[in-house]
């Protein structure tokens, strides 16, 4: 079983290593797209593995657990792996329209698999010093994306990423080193028990505290998301894509991660911070999107307001209230990334992103404005499109606790959305060209235009195919969301590898 | 000991805070070198200091009679170290970058990505 964890990580770091080494920028560019059709496949096998077989794990060097590094892939590992290959693979596509020759030269392609390869390790390890270390893989990975570009903007936008993301690391490492200290394990399953059994309470909160702030700077919530809005809109489109789909929902799975197997001693403190947390992340992220008026801008407010959602589902931590999280992570990743793409398609075809700059997109390119339309509304949770279930499960999860301000907050960003939505809708969209031009779809070449469309259409089926079919969608993150709540097939998977 | 270590973390802790809120951007850089020398500190005293005691299993891995130095700590700090080293090279390296476009290293004034609204 080892081979089916190791290779979904390994493999992006091999398609990284072939895609350096070659010189010419369009063979590691097509190696890139087919590495990434090889993970795919990959983390489809492992999907199908976890969900035949339970939670698997492996014991890397055959160290056994709670000494050596554990790999382990429970629902909610498997999914993001797979929702990372299909990121990745939609990505790599449309980078081969935008990302130029000289860009590829630079690495472009290689540096962008290895970011791939860090995002799936994070989602695999059961080790959490492992954690660590991906999460600077991760990181140094998508510094040098960030400044690819070599725009002033987006350098400017790096030092605020680049610095509040140092921070948050060496937080996450300080408290890693305390947890050590005094429990004297790594391991994630073999600390649920440590943790529980400290004799000093306090200090255990102490120290979740400490990951609560480290992951909380990397997922982007309140107070803590500054670097978010500050780099986001920077970079090319395909980075600004990747960046929000992937790479704020690892911190939302560490903390998913953490504050269901770990720390769940002192639900009353921790959680209630959470709670509060997400709410004030909800709104804030909402109300700063309404205020902006740049396409990519907008958008990654909206990130922030989403990541909210996902943090309430925790905060609650009943089952409903966690699977709508999982079911929100998995929705989200996909319609924003898209939704991403779809601004660097309008901006080909307008030459800007400042929303009172352009306009004339449903006349001249009314695909484009279907496919606007699909992840938009999602995103603001229109029945029958996938936001629409993620934010029902929520909300009643919420109100079986019988926490009415929380489900009208829920609803009401959900409304605000939808204004900036609208905001989009009516700005790039309905309104005519300030400068008369007819921004059409045919204006690009074929090849550019369908390497460009293809992904964004995938990923706005996937939307509609979860919209109307959200059964075993829901099935499967509801059993996702018993596993983290009730860790014990979790637990004894990894230690029992250790009797092996 | 492992009092002297934690006093000088904590003031390793302190120096790096006052030199990152002082707004210039290399000043940030070594505050934040200092902080992550602090939590390298903090995690090697974490591992217990145990001189004299090597970390080496007696015949047929059997366990040494007292105690055995715990040698794991010093694994995870040197990976630290390497990373932070790693990173702080890019972080430099990206200083320059932006004073080379900037001409100046003061953060209060990078606004490019997000420019004032009434400039």
């Amino acid at each position: 079983m080892s081979w089916l964890l190791a290779l979904p990580i390994l493999f992006p770091f091999c398609t990284a290593a072939l895609s350096l080494l070659t010189r010419n920028s369009r063979w590691s560019a097509r190696i890139s797209v087919a590495g990434s059709v090889i993970s795919l496949i990959l983390a489809c096998l492992l999907v199908g593995t976890v969900m035949r077989e339970g939670v698997i794990a492996t014991q890397m060097s055959t160290w056994a657990a709670p000494f050596g590094i554990t790999l382990v892939a429970d629902y909610l590992g498997a999914a993001m792996v797979l929702i990372t290959a299909i990121i990745g693979l939609a990505t790599a596509i449309w980078a081969l329209a935008e990302i130029d020759d000289d860009t590829a030269r630079m690495g472009w392609h290689g540096v962008y698999q290895t970011l791939l390869g860090g995002v799936t390790g994070a989602f695999l390890t059961g080790d959490i010093f492992n954690l660590y270390v991906w999460f600077e893989v991760l990181l140094i990975s998508s510094f040098g994306l960030l400044i690819m570009g070599g725009r002033k903007e987006a350098i400017d936008g790096a030092v605020k990423y680049v610095t509040l993301n140092l921070i948050s690391t060496v937080l996450f490492l300080c408290a890693a080193g305390l947890l050590y200290g005094a429990t004297g394990t790594l391991n994630m399953a073999d600390l649920r028990q440590a943790v529980a059994d400290h004799p000093d309470q306090g200090l255990m909160t102490a120290i979740a505290m400490m990951f609560m702030i480290g992951f909380g700077l990397k997922a982007g919530v309140f107070p803590l998301f500054f670097w978010l809005p500050a780099s986001y809109h920077t970079p090319h489109y395909a980075v600004s894509a990747v960046f929000a789909g992937l790479l704020t929902k690892v911190g939302v799975y560490a903390l998913i991660r953490v504050f269901t197997l770990i720390f769940v001693g002192d639900q009353g403190f921790t959680h209630q911070i959470l709670l509060w947390v997400a709410l004030a992340t909800m709104l804030t992220g909402v109300l700063g999107a309404a205020a902006q008026s740049d396409f990519r801008k907008i958008l990654s407010f909206h990130i922030i307001s989403q990541i909210g959602y996902m943090i309430l589902g925790l905060a609650l931590m009943t089952p409903l209230a966690v699977m709508g999280a999982i079911f929100y992570l998995i929705h989200h990743i996909i319609v924003k990334s898209n939704l991403f793409l779809i601004a660097g398609v309008s901006r080909r075809l307008t030459g800007s992103s400042d929303l009172y700059a352009i306009g004339g997109l449903y006349r001249a390119a009314p695909l484009l404005s279907v496919l606007f339309m699909i992840p938009a509304f999602s995103l603001a949770g229109f029945p029958p499109l996938s936001g629409f279930w993620a934010k029902y499960v929520l909300v009643q999860a919420s109100l079986e606790l019988e926490a009415a301000l929380v489900a009208g907050i829920a609803l009401l960003v959900g409304l605000l959305t939808i204004y900036s939505m609208t905001k989009i809708w009516a700005e790039a969209f309905w309104k005519g060209h300030p400068q008369g031009i007819e921004p059409a779809l045919a204006t690009i070449s074929p090849r550019i235009r369908w390497l460009m469309l293809s992904p964004v259409i995938a990923l706005a089926v996937m939307t509609v195919i979860i919209g109307l079919y959200p059964a075993p969608f829901l099935d499967y993150a509801t059993t996702a969301a018993q596993q983290l709540l009730e860790p014990t097939d979790y637990v004894q998977t990894v230690l029992r590898e250790a009797v092996k | 000991m492992e009092t002297v270590l934690a006093l000088l973390s904590g003031f390793l802790v302190a120096a790096a805070v006052w030199l990152m809120l002082s707004g210039n951007l290399l000043r940030f850089l070594f505050g934040l070198l200092l902080l992550s020398n602090a939590v390298n500190i903090a995690i090697f005293s974490a591992g217990r200091l145990t001189p004299g005691t090597p970390p080496f299993l007696g015949d047929k891995g059997a366990l040494p009679d007292a105690v055995m130095a715990n040698s794991l700590p010093q694994a995870l700090l040197l990976t630290a170290i390497v990373i932070g080293f790693g990173l702080f090279a890019f972080s430099l390296a990206l200083t320059i970058r932006a004073y080379r476009s900037f001409h100046h290293l003061d953060v209060d004034q990078m606004r490019l990505a997000e420019p004032k609204e009434d400039a």
